[in-house]
Order: C-alpha cells, then structure tokens, then sequence
C-alpha cells in the first residue's frame, strides 16, 4: 500500500514537474524576450497560452505535499525542516509569481506592467531552481531524519543541488516552448512561430548538455545515486528520457508540435521516475526506507479510497479543460503584450 | 501527552513562528470569504441576465468574475503557502499527526483542482459557451469552494477536539482513525459559522464599494444591482450568525471550557457567572469592565444559574493568553451584533416598504460594514486560535513541541511580510481600478444595444 502511496506521489510530481514546469518556462521565456517593444509579441503569446491553465497546473504541487505529509509523516517534516530556506525562498516566489501574473493585465501604465512582469519572470526562475537544489539535497542524501537535523545551507548549495537546479530551470524552459511552438501555430503568426521554434531546439539541445553535465557532478558529489542512475531501472530510464529528448527534437525540426508535446512530456517523466527508481527503497538515501516512513494501513488505505473517489471527478474535469484548451475554445483573441498599454 | 515523532524542540523564535502562521491565515483567509460566497453572486447575477436578457446583469457578472478571478489566483498561491508553512514551522506537527488528519487535505486537494479548472474554463469561456452553459461551468466552482473550506476547517475543529487515535504509554500516536478525525464532532458548528462569515465578509466588502457610489449619486440600475444582490445575501446572513455563534460558544464551553473561561476573563469557577463588557484582565480577574450579572452562564449553558468552569481549573501554563483572546472575543462579538442590526434594518424595510433605505446614514454604515465584517472575521480566528493555545492539538500536543528547530525565524517573517504587504497593495490596485472602469466596457456593440 506504501508502494502505492508512492506511486501515485510520484505520477502527481511528475504531472507538476511538466505542466507546472512548463509554466515557469513561460516566464523564463518572459524574461529573455527583450525589451518592452521587441518582447511584446511572445510575452503576449505566453500569458494567452498560460492563463487558462495555469492555476490548475498549480494544485499539483499542494496536491503532492498533501499526498506526502499523509502518507508519510516523517519524510515530510524531515525535508521541510532540514530545506527550509530553498522552501521558502520557493515560497515567496510563487507569492510573487502568481500575483504578478494574475495582476499584470489589469495594470494601468506600461511601467507596472513591467514591474509586475519582471517580477513574475524573474520567480519564475527562483521557484524551479529552489525545487531543484532542495530535490538535489534529498537525493544526494543531505537530509537526515529529525527536525532541522540537516545543514540549513550545505543542504542545498552543494554540487548536485545546484546541478538540479539548472536542470530543472532549463526543463522548464523546453518544455515551454515546445509547448508555445504549438500554441504559435494556432495563432497562425509565422515569426512567433519561427521564434518559439528556435527557442525548443536551443534550449532541447541546452538541457541535454545541461543533464549529463549534472550526471558528471552527480558521479562525483553523490555515489549511490550516479550508481542507481547508471543501473538496473535507473538506467534504462535515463536511455528512456535521452531517447524522447533526441525524439522531441526531431519532431519539433520536423514542426510536429503535438506529438513533441507528448514526447517532451515523456523524457521529463523518464527523470523523475528514474531519481526515484536510483534511491529505491530509500525515501531519504541510507537513513529512511520508504516502509519506515509510511504512515499505518489504516490511514493509507483511506487515503488510496479517498483519491480514487476523487479521481471520478477531477479526470474527466482535467480532459474537459485540456480538450477546451487545445482545440482553442478557452483562447483569447491573440495581441502582443504591451498592445492594451500603447493605445 | 504525545512524544513529537522527531525529537525534541528548541526553538526561542516559537513566538515568531506563530506570527508569521497568523500573518500567513489573516491574508488567505479574506480570500477564502470569497471562494465561499462570491460565485453564488456571480452566478445569481448571471442566472438573472438570462432570464431578463438584461444586458446589465452580463455586465456586472462578468465584471464580478473579473474580480473573482484575481482573489482566486491570489487565493491559490497563498493557499499554497499556508501548506508549505505547515510543514516548515511546524514539522513535528505534521510528522507525528499528518497521518491521523491528512485524509481531510487531500479531499480538500480535490475541491482545490476543480476549482481551479471549473473557473478557468468560467472565466475564458464567456464569449466561447453559450449562456445555459457557461453558467452550468460556474456551478462546479460554487460547490468546491464549499467543499474546500469544509475540509480544511475538519481539520482546525480535530485540532480544537482531537479524536481518531490513541496515545500509547511511550507517547507514540497509535491506532489511528482518520475517518472519525475526519467527521470529529467538533467542526460542524465550525464550518456553519465560516460558511456565513463568508457571506458577511465577502457580502458587506462588495456592497460597501456599490453603497460609496450611491453615496456620490450613481443611481443606475447597474450599481442598484451590485449593491442589492451582496448585501441582500450578508444582510440575511448577519441575524443567523448571532444564532450560529451561540452554537459555537456552547460547544465550546462544552468541550474547551478554559477557551471558553478566556472569552470572560472568568478565573474562579461560579454559578451565575458574568460577562464584563471591556475592561482589561489583570491578577486573575476583569478590571474597568461593565458588567452583566449572570450572562456568562445564561450564553453559555442557556441557564442563568449554571456552574461555569474557571480558569483557575487548569495549571497557569496550560492557559491562554487571556486579554488577546478576551479583546479578539469581544471585537467579533460586538461587530457581529452591530452588522446584525444593520441587516434587520436593511430586511425589515424591504419587506414593509418594498424599497431600499433612503437615509444617507444607511449607506454611510454599508461603507463601514465590509471593513469591520473583515475585522470581526479575523478577531474570530483569533478567537478560536489563540483560544486554544498553548496546545496545537487540543491537551494532546503544544505548541512548542510542534515547532520547527531551524533558525532565523525573525528574518523570514520580516520578508514575509514584505511580500504579503506588497501582494496586499497590489491585489487592492487592481481590484479598485476594476470597480471603477465603465460596466460598457464588460459588453460588445452588440451585446449593450
């Protein structure tokens, strides 16, 4: 019942990690468009593609801390405690982050709205890093069992946390223009399209480098999980997530945006189930197994009752959101971003 | 007394901890006001642009939804922090109960994403769906924020009346039940109050921006509409709650009588106990207050001459801070009378005279009634929270074994605030250009002819 508890706190962090992922993408994406003129038509594309989906990209991650604290108590206030400064700088950016988004189409001059905009883009690459680095103290096995019983600081600065942190900035980034190539084209505007097609195959080909770059840091700064990633299931998942990397971005070469969407979509699932397949059974490497964390069968059992009966709702009410997203029928009109301020 | 799952506790920043916790509440729960009651407005307003076909109501539902979607995004984000802050304060907490009361959240996670869907497809498909279905989309979104907030406050009434586990001899958590925390007998009345705090808070907060522009002469159907539906709905609310509130004081003084002797500032325990209006509570009693013979047993056992238990029962660390909860106590029940009166006012001349009031003096207490409704709602939870202090969960666990060890507490709630000021300000900007841009501007040519 715990592997199963875990299954599903890792299907939950998966869906975050590309849906949510993908939207702190956008703002990267937000930040490096250049100048208020010169950015204006992909930040326009950005919020048009975001703001229909984006608080519901969100739960995922309350949805996944919920799942964790029930079903496993220990774990939860171990990395809580011991990652509270990564934690809560995450926390202050998605403050920022979500105001300033929600908050920056009701702006009166062009000044706030890029206030508020820098202040989303600039969060927008604070909360994946922070997520990141804290993944990377767990899984090279910084964190031990107690209350704050880890280093505040080396928890988190350290090789493969920052390595993660890259990673995961980056993958967001790919995922989002992927995602935004797509989008572009159902605009039908030819240079944003070229625009966010450049920007999947550069930063596809970035995050590669980036990934086995930090598998080289992690060979060095964490042993047991370089060995987990380079054997049995670990490996093949890792091949798993190279191959749908090189896939995605054949298809987005080929300007076949919506199987790449899937694609991308895999090789970031291929890494997350492998990060956790290399510390199996371990929840905290070496120091807590996945069975001395759980919670007892009598609250795992109404947790698994509670989420099925749940699931009744929410996938059809996913599907019915989706569906309305791709096929346009949420979309509004398209402009570019500083149009409602120059009129 | 349980023994926390991950050692012991040191922390000398406790106090702050609870602050930045209090800090993180007041912010979210205003928006969780919202979240309650405002689509059952939006959608009632919507409801009547259907059947009338008056372009106004399309207007002012859609402008309403405008603004229901800001508090919600801003109610998502700090909802989220309020669950990263449970295990980042307060991890000995969740570690050692997460088990017995977590059932609760990740029901409340469902409520969460539909309602997060169900407004985004509302919210985007105004000009997509056609009429019958874009309401029938809003619907979901009326009964998750219901839902949601029936959840969460599950789990505030188990931490007031903990039950669904036992306590072994070596102060470990055993035989968990999280079905019977789930339903513990202590949050109904809970999550009745709430329920119509939402529609007080959210109610007199929307009529009190509509009633300054009656004020200054806007008499046009659309602002009639924006000031009548919301202060319809909190002027019926606002007598029942004074209904629900004694409720709520009888279980508590059934089930916290040392929360219960706070209220009073009642240190022996008496027959015939008073209620002493204002004053201040020093060496053990209530000093400057006016009194009121026998009140305090007549409220809480509805028996003027019923046995109230004292402060006195329990040992001086085991009791909360008196004057906080007695002020907060005090506060939320005055203004809670006041708008009570207001809404019988507003209720009574409709139904005699078929009309809304003329006195300007009426529209002038409109004004002043969303801000006090908000304050009433935050000296409840203070009530209710600090009420309950020094424990986290009811004689079970304190406060200060729940705490986190890391440190720098201070600075964090410093940055904290600085951000929440920031978002507060903000979230206000917008909300009020929103309010004051023509409701033309909400409606096609086509639409407004």
């Amino acid at each position: 019942m715990a592997q199963a508890c875990l299954w599903l706190a890792i299907a939950a962090l998966t869906v975050y990690v590309v849906l949510g992922g993908a939207d702190f993408g956008g703002g990267v994406w937000d930040l490096t468009a250049g100048g208020a003129q010169r950015g204006a038509p992909l930040r326009g594309l950005i919020e048009r593609s975001m703001s229909p989906v984006w608080e519901a990209n969100h739960v995922w991650l309350p949805f996944l801390l919920v799942l964790l604290w029930t079903a496993f108590p220990p774990f939860f206030g171990s990395i809580m405690s011991t990652l509270y400064v990564p934690l809560f700088l995450a926390t202050a950016g998605i403050i920022l982050r979500g105001t300033a988004f929600a908050l920056r189409p009701h702006a009166t001059t062009l000044g706030v709205a890029r206030l508020l905009g820098a202040s989303f883009a600039l969060s927008s690459v604070l909360v994946p890093f922070c997520f990141g680095a804290a993944v990377g103290g767990i899984a090279s096995g910084r964190v031990p069992v107690g209350n704050a019983a880890g280093s505040a600081w080396s928890s988190w600065l350290n090789g493969t946390s920052i390595a993660l942190g890259v990673v995961a900035v980056l993958m967001g980034a790919y995922l989002a223009a992927v995602f935004l190539a797509d989008d572009a084209r159902r605009v039908g505007d030819a240079a944003l399209e070229r625009a966010t097609h450049t920007r999947a195959l550069l930063a596809g080909v970035l995050s590669g480098v980036a990934a086995i770059a930090a598998l080289a840091v992690v060979r060095s700064d964490a042993r047991d999980l370089y060995d987990g990633l380079t054997s049995g299931a670990g490996l093949v998942l890792v091949l798993a997530s190279a191959a749908f990397g090189v896939a995605t971005l054949a298809l987005v070469a080929a300007r076949r945006y919506l199987p790449a969407r899937a694609t991308a979509g895999g090789a970031v699932t291929c890494i997350t189930v492998g990060w956790a397949a290399a510390q199996s059974p371990y929840l905290l490497p070496g120091r807590l197994t996945l069975t001395q964390a759980a919670a007892g069968d009598a609250t795992l059992t109404a947790l698994l009752i509670a989420l099925g009966a749940g699931a009744v709702f929410l996938v059809p009410s996913l599907v019915l959101l989706y569906r309305l997203v791709l096929r346009g029928r949420l979309d509004k009109p398209y402009e570019p971003l500083d149009a409602r301020w120059r009129t | 007394m349980v023994n926390p799952s991950l050692g012991p506790t040191v922390q000398e920043h406790l106090l702050w901890a609870r602050e930045l916790q209090a800090m993180s509440f007041a912010v979210h729960i205003p928006l969780v006001c919202f979240g309650v009651s405002f689509p059952a407005l939006v959608l009632f307003v919507e409801g009547l642009w259907l059947r009338t076909g008056d372009p106004t109501y399309r207007a002012l539902a859609k402008r309403w939804s405008k603004a229901m979607a800001v508090l919600f995004a801003i109610g998502v984000v700090t909802g989220t922090i309020l669950s990263f802050e449970l295990g980042l304060l307060w991890p000995e907490f969740m570690s050692t109960f997460g088990g017995v009361f977590g059932l609760a959240f990740a029901l409340e996670g469902f409520s969460f994403f539909a309602e997060a869907i169900f407004i985004a497809i509302y919210i985007y498909g105004w000009e997509h769906l056609d009429g019958r279905r874009h309401l029938l989309a809003g619907v979901p979104i009326v009964i998750t924020g219901i839902t949601g907030s029936f959840m969460v406050i599950s789990v505030n009434g188990w931490m007031n009346h903990p039950v669904g586990f036992d306590v072994a001899a070596d102060g470990r958590v055993t035989h968990v039940r999280p079905w019977a925390a789930l339903f513990n007998p202590n949050f109904w009345h809970e999550f009745v109050h709430m329920y119509l705090a939402g529609f007080l808070v959210a109610g007199f907060l929307v009529a009190a921006v509509y009633a300054l522009s009656w004020l200054r002469g806007d008499r046009s159907s659309y602002v009639r509409a924006a000031l009548v539906v919301p202060l319809t709905a909190a002027a019926l609310s606002a007598p029942v709650q004074v209904l629900v509130g004694d409720w709520a004081g009888r279980t508590v003084a059934n089930y916290q009588p040392t929360k219960l002797a706070a209220f009073e500032g009642l240190y022996r325990t008496e027959s015939g106990a008073p209620i002493h209006i204002a004053g201040v509570f020093v060496d053990d009693r209530v000093r400057f207050g006016i009194p009121i013979p026998r009140l305090l047993s007549l409220l809480a056992k509805h028996d003027p001459n019923a046995t109230i238990q004292g402060l006195e029962a329990v040992p001086h660390r085991d009791r909360p801070p008196v004057n906080v909860v007695r002020y907060a106590f005090q506060t939320m029940v005055g203004i809670g009378t006041l708008l009570a009166l207001l809404g019988v006012v507003y209720v009574v001349t409709w139904w005699r005279r078929g009309r809304l009031p003329r006195s300007a003096w009426f529209y002038r207490a409109v004004v002043a009634a969303g801000p006090l409704a908000l304050v009433a709602l935050l000296c409840g939870w203070v009530t209710t929270e600090v009420g309950r202090q020094p424990w986290i969960v009811y004689r079970v666990m304190r406060t200060e074994q729940a705490v986190t060890n890391a440190g720098g507490l201070p600075w964090v709630f410093v940055a904290m605030l600085v951000v929440y000021l920031a978002l507060t300000a903000l979230a206000i900007g917008a909300l009020r250009r929103l309010a004051v841009r023509s409701p033309e501007s909400e409606l096609t040519a086509r639409e407004a002819a």
